[in-house]
């Protein structure tokens, strides 16, 4: 991240302190929905910001990433079904279990390449998908209510609006803060190496398997974390959460934020959402729109936003 | 013992369906090197082409050769327009263009045929059962499905095994710019492959409307099973596809019917009642964890890449 | 004395094609090994063999006294083998002290370290720095490597493998695709390494072969047809027919 003041920068910094300050003028313009709105989207640009370490950064195209958010939001909304509500018992579970599955299945899916491993990547999230969609007594197919959120220690109340936003920013940053260290460490520049040519890193003795594979499972852990969240906000969990077109939605948020970045996903998600929210107010099928417009992103503004601003930046530099 | 060949009927009839599908995504992929997601709306959208024909026409057959034309001429537009530019552009490109294609696919049709769903009734005279084996009843339909898959199967066999366009097919999964250094009109090949591919599609879709339903979002739900096919069986191999889709028919359909039942032998029957479903999902994914795990280019891998 | 590198009777079939048919070489401890032969000789497939990218149907490859047939690519480098390759094969996208960084990387210890700034290293900085002096590449170090010319490209393969000091480099047509002055600059560049490290040197650029190697190999159809001082192979009938006859009517 360079610390210069471009046009960027100040966009980026301007964000973060629009973040910040959102539930403030949420209050006093008496918008309740803004802070629902916002709290998503901080929740779902943490998913993207894990998710973009492997896509961006790791070069692994994981099509199965939303997962995550469905074994996190589980194991809390289960734990909660079974009595058990305490948030230091149900969110290291939940990281635990995200570990786990992204340990197996990265094992399994990264002995392949390309198009193999994207579609084996999207059809164990499926199966996970599957087999709780069998569940009959976690709800199965209609899903779980969570009748009470995480319990911590007073005076932390997740039933409060404004608190749980600003938990879930300051986890937000603590993964933004996580993974750029991760990137610039000598672990990220093996990962990243091994993006940019596999065989040549193993010709020059890095072992690249391994790298790949704790990457991955760095990557679902965070958003396993981001999955106990967003089952907090919902108060509700339900196999839809891991559809596969779910991990879809994850990847145009990192595609359209920004891959070269670690900020990137964050515009991504903001985007995205307050896109959706803004077609959706002027056609019920605004998904017509989207479609296309994610099409034309592909193809002319590889970049994505961050990509744009930092071409912007290239000719506003004082 | 009838049941079991009733349920051995249905993995043949699934897995036959399932290959139809899968051997388009496998020949796109294999010679065009493109991934691609729509392949799932193609299907869609040939269930509710042949939906509207048949109410239209009044006939099922009629209506669905107009649905299998239809979804070959929107196969081969959507290659026109979107495809070539995608080729020879990174997978995720593909991924993401051809996600945004499925966006569009839904909510057109949600536009066009509203939010409800399509039926597609069975005329009279396949809406009845056949006696295939003394004492074996079997839906005329589904039999029909068999026969119909099978002869597609032989022709597909034919095309590429017999034929020049054929020959280059297969050259073309193994070696692209070999077949382009030998003059032949790339372009054209591709789009009528592609088009191929939606036919099947298309074809899949309208023969298992009237057994399924006609939604928006039946082709996402198929699509993994297709992407699972085309990894077992190795992409650009169309004899993978068949091996492979029959080995995913014949699993899911005797799985569901008899692990039930196999596991109220060991486990207590509320454990069996939970555990059955979720485990009946996960049979052809450990299906595919196996063959990863011993051969990760798939069974039959086609090209040398 | 047994040689640093001794390749036993290997062979390699892809298919209908025999790439390499009971080939059997050695290389001495210390000196430039030159490996020429016409397209299609097999080269870059004994190449691939030697650092592991493909496995050989049969035969043995011994380094340093150790069976290395079997043993994985990402392993034989830190053996002392290093190899460069014929098309360029770099960290396009990162920067040219990047690319060598991560060769010295390679080899400084594991990378399970999550949190220092590796760019701020001086143990992977330093001699990644050195090395791209050396090839006089430092001005372009914060340059991304697609940035630099092809001439630079080649020279920044063999920063790479040089900087992890090997005890043999595998050297793929490190002349591919040069000018006649980037020739002669890479000619002196591989002069002036003979006497630190063996080298084993498959190239077209018989100006080149002849002015450094110690000894030749000459590949046909995958097999040794002759092996010798400069000198002998110059003279030998069959390889002036195979090879060279046609090299000189080209080079005329």
């Amino acid at each position: 991240m360079s610390r210069e003041l471009t046009l960027r920068n100040a966009v980026v910094a301007l964000m973060f302190a629009g973040l910040v300050l959102l539930p403030i003028y949420a209050h006093f313009a008496n918008d309740r929905f803004l802070l629902a709105l916002f709290t998503r989207i901080v929740i779902l640009a943490m998913a993207a910001v894990s998710l973009n370490l492997v896509l961006g950064y790791g070069g692994m195209m994981s099509f199965g990433h939303a997962v995550y958010l469905g074994i996190g939001g589980y194991a809390v909304g289960i734990l909660a079904f079974e009595g058990v509500n305490s948030g230091f018992v149900q969110w290291p579970v939940a990281i635990a279990a995200s570990a786990l599955f992204a340990l197996v299945i990265g094992a399994l899916s990264l002995r392949t390449r390309g198009v193999y491993f994207i579609m084996i990547t999207l059809a164990f999230a499926q199966m996970a998908y599957y087999v709780v969609a069998g569940l009959a007594r976690y709800g199965g197919d209609d899903g779980l209510t969570i009748q009470k959120r995480s319990q911590f220690v007073a005076p932390l109340n997740l039933s409060d609006k404004v608190q749980f936003y600003y938990l879930c920013l300051a986890l937000l940053f603590g993964s933004l803060y996580l993974v750029w260290r991760l990137v610039n460490s000598r672990f990220g520049l093996a990962v990243q190496g091994a993006r940019s040519n596999d065989m040549r890193m193993r010709a020059i003795g890095f072992p690249t398997f391994r790298y790949k594979l704790i990457c991955f499972v760095i990557a679902g852990t965070l958003c396993g974390l981001a999955g106990a969240l967003l089952a907090n906000h919902s108060d509700f969990i339900s196999p839809a959460t891991m559809y596969w077109t779910r991990s879809g939605d994850l990847i145009i948020m990192v595609v359209l934020g920004g891959m070269g970045s670690v900020v990137g996903p964050v515009f991504g998600a903001m985007a995205l959402l307050v896109l959706e929210e803004a077609l959706s107010g002027i056609t019920e099928y605004w998904q017509i729109i989207l479609g296309p417009l994610l099409l034309l992103v592909v193809l002319f503004a590889h970049g994505g936003i961050d990509g744009l601003l930092k071409l912007a930046s290239g000719k506003v530099r004082p | 013992m009838t049941l079991f060949i009733e349920q051995c009927l249905n993995g043949l009839q699934f897995g036959l369906l399932l290959f139809l599908l899968a051997a388009g995504l496998t020949l796109v992929f294999g010679i065009m090197d493109l991934v691609n997601l729509a392949h799932g709306s193609l299907y869609m959208i040939g269930a509710y082409f042949a939906a509207t024909f048949a109410a239209w026409t009044g006939s099922f057959v009629i209506g669905a050769v107009l649905a299998l034309g239809a979804t070959l001429l929107v196969g081969m537009a959507v290659e026109v327009v979107v495809m070539r530019r995608l080729y020879g552009r990174d997978h995720l490109d593909h991924v993401l263009g051809t996600f945004g294609l499925i966006l569009f696919f839904d909510e057109a049709v949600r536009l066009i045929w509203g939010a409800e769903g399509l039926t597609l009734p069975l005329p009279s005279w396949l809406n009845t059962s056949l006696e295939i084996l003394p004492g074996v009843d079997y839906s005329a339909y589904k039999f029909a499905i068999i026969v119909v898959t099978i002869a597609v199967a032989a022709f597909l066999y034919v095309l590429v095994m017999r034929t020049r366009v054929g020959m280059l097919i297969r050259a073309g999964a193994s070696n692209r710019e070999m077949v382009s250094a030998l003059g032949v009109n790339i372009k054209l090949l591709y789009t009528l492959v592609f088009g191929l591919g939606a036919a099947l599609a298309g074809l899949a879709g309208l023969m298992q409307a009237p057994i399924l339903t006609v939604q928006i979002g039946m082709g996402e739900n198929i699509l993994i099973l297709a992407f699972v096919i085309t990894v077992i069986g190795g992409i650009g191999s169309i004899r993978g596809a068949l091996v492979a889709a029959l080995l995913v028919g014949f699993i899911d359909t005797l799985g569901r019917s008899y692990l039930p039942d196999f596991l109220r032998l060991i486990l207590s029957p509320n454990a069996a009642a939970t555990a059955a479903p979720a485990l009946s999902s996960m049979l052809i994914y450990l299906l595919m964890a196996i063959v990863l795990v011993a051969k990760p280019e798939g069974l039959f891998s086609a090209s040398g890449k | 004395m047994s040689d640093l590198l001794q390749v036993e009777r290997l062979a390699k079939r892809y298919g209908g094609i025999v790439a390499t048919d009971g080939l059997s070489l050695g290389v001495a401890d210390g000196e430039l090994h030159a490996v020429i032969g016409p397209n299609g000789a097999g080269k870059t497939t004994l190449i691939a063999q030697l650092s592991g990218q493909t496995r050989p149907d049969s035969g043995r490859i011994v380094f340093a006294g150790s069976d290395i047939t079997a043993l994985p690519m990402h392993r034989r480098s830190h053996l002392g083998l290093a190899r460069s390759f014929q098309i360029t094969s770099l960290f396009l996208d990162l920067s040219v002290l990047d690319n060598v960084a991560l060769a010295v990387q390679a080899h400084a210890g594991h990378s399970f370290r999550f949190w220092r700034d590796a760019r701020k290293e001086p143990e992977l900085r330093e001699p990644a720095r050195a090395a791209l002096e050396r090839l006089g590449l430092a001005g372009r170090a914060e340059q991304p490597a697609s940035a630099l010319s092809h001439g630079e490209h080649r020279q920044l393969e063999l920063a790479m493998a040089l900087a992890v000091k090997p005890r043999m480099l595998l050297l793929d047509e490190p002349m591919a695709g040069l000018g006649p002055e980037e020739s002669a600059a890479m000619v002196a560049l591989l002069r002036g390494l003979k006497r630190e490290v063996t080298i084993l040197l498959v190239e077209h650029d018989m100006e080149a072969v002849f002015a450094l190697a110690d000894r030749v190999t000459v590949l046909v159809y995958g097999r040794v047809i002759a092996s010798g001082s400069p000198a002998a192979i110059r003279a030998n009938e069959e390889v002036r027919q195979a090879y060279l006859g046609e090299a000189e009517a080209t080079h005329g």
